[in-house]
């Protein structure tokens, strides 16, 4: 093992930090930047709870490493908004009632923010296949898809 | 889990790659990462040396040339279903593609990758089947070609040998107007498929088939051609009878079975996706004026 030093782009920040080549890039947000936003649930890339953007693209980063992310851009479901300001598909997410747990939500909001922003008019039918990489458990997925769409709409006519 | 400790690599030149390649023992190529990351975090696998080989742009890209298709071992599904040109010469890709992963294992995965892995349900190395595909690899001796008849060498097992390199896949496209038709079973969107197949035909002016290829997938340890069927299509019009006949040479093969899975259910599957794919590659194909 020989660490290694990274510089990389996290939520418009640039960070350099020494890592492990074995660390992938959720442990790496979650560890060393403390983002414990991005969700680990079954570490082999079925479950998508892990779902981070990089370099434009919905990525699962327990399936990187994060010395492959040397000379990123990446953006966590930190990103988006903050507790007392939420972004509008967060606010979507709250108002559809499309979590209850919460443990799937960030995997789901970073999927969703990164296919709406290449597709701004989508249907349900496109939703669910978009989210087909997201597992959720306990809340299903109409208020999920539900929220997708309200943001969209909402996006195309904005108040 | 985690995964374990290994000693990293990042070549950026093709030729740093290969030295590398030549030189250390125990070492996994790392593409995509979308089977071998969870196969090293599952500790499934445990190699000495992992090489990341996303650092030499020079694996990456679709080039066509005439009616020669060469696409870079490292190029990543997203591209590849993204790509007009590609959709273009050979419709089959987008079709599959869609079926292949999920989006944030598109934005990731290569076909290379896939191809060496070789999943028995995989829809790339299926296509490649499907489409006589050659795989150019390097080695340490140099440069070298094989068929796709002899890339697949069973369950999980390609001809690349440890110190070679998958650098491309290159086919010729079919002509403008084949009929291309794609078809898989899986239980839930973008899993592994139970079955899936593939068809292309073409066709002559009195609308008689005049070519014709077929990939069944997922049922055998390796993508299998229904060759007889092939041949006995050729000079004949597709109707319900054909395709019944077709249908039954995939009804025949030699289907695996797990735990979720009879071999018999995955027989009757791969009848049914057969059926389906080589009705639509049927139902696509113009007729040459």
């Amino acid at each position: 093992m020989t660490a290694r030093n990274i510089t990389l782009q996290v939520n418009g920040r640039t960070v350099e930090a020494q890592v492990e080549p074995r660390t992938n890039l959720a442990d790496f947000l979650r560890a060393a930047l403390r983002l414990t936003g991005t969700h680990v649930g079954c570490e082999h890339g079925v479950c998508g709870a892990c779902t981070v953007i990089v370099d434009g693209r919905a990525t699962r980063s327990c399936l990187m490493l994060a010395v492959q992310a040397d000379g990123a851009e990446v953006e966590t479901v930190e990103s988006l908004g903050r507790a007392d300001a939420l972004s509008p598909l967060q606010q979507a997410f709250s108002d559809c009632h499309a979590l209850q747990c919460g443990f799937c939500t960030p995997g789901m909001l970073m999927t969703l923010e990164s296919y709406l922003r290449d597709h701004p008019a989508p249907t349900r039918d496109e939703i669910r296949d978009v989210l087909s990489g997201n597992i959720c458990r306990c809340t299903g997925y109409q208020g999920i898809v539900d929220a997708a769409m309200q943001t969209a709409a909402s996006r195309r006519s904005p108040r | 889990m985690k995964a374990p400790d290994f000693s990293y690599h990042d070549p950026r030149t093709l030729a740093d790659l290969m030295s590398l390649l030549a030189r250390l023992d125990d070492a996994k190529l790392l593409a995509g990462g979308q089977s071998l990351m969870a196969m090293l975090n599952l500790r499934l696998l445990a190699p000495e040396h992992v090489i990341d080989i996303n650092r030499i742009p020079e694996l990456a890209g679709i080039r066509v040339d005439g009616d020669t298709v060469e696409i870079g071992a490292m190029t990543r599904q997203a591209d590849l279903l993204a790509s007009d040109v590609l959709a273009q010469v050979a419709p089959i890709f987008r079709k599959a593609l869609a079926h292949v992963g999920h989006v944030q294992t598109r934005s990731r995965g290569t076909i290379g990758g896939s191809c060496c892995h070789l999943d028995p349900a995989a829809e790339q190395p299926a296509l490649c089947a499907l489409l006589d595909a050659e795989f150019e690899i390097i080695g340490p001796d140099g440069a070298r070609t094989v068929a796709a008849a002899d890339w697949f060498q069973g369950y999980l097992q390609s001809a690349l040998d440890e110190r070679e390199l998958l650098r491309a896949i290159r086919f010729r496209s079919w002509p403008q107007g084949h009929g291309a038709g794609f078809e898989e079973y899986a239980r839930r969107r973008g899993d592994f498929a139970i079955a899936g197949a593939a068809a292309l035909l073409d066709s002559a002016p009195d609308r008689s088939i005049s070519r014709a290829a077929i990939v069944v997938f997922g049922v055998e340890p390796s993508p299998v051609r229904l060759a007889k069927a092939e041949q006995a299509l050729v000079g004949t019009q597709l109707d319900r009878a054909t395709i019944e006949l077709v249908m039954e040479e995939a009804r025949a093969l030699d289907a695996m079975s797990d735990a979720h899975v009879s071999a018999d259910y995955r027989l009757h599957l791969a009848g049914v996706v057969t059926g389906r794919a080589l009705s639509e590659a049927g139902s696509l194909v113009e007729v040459a004026p």
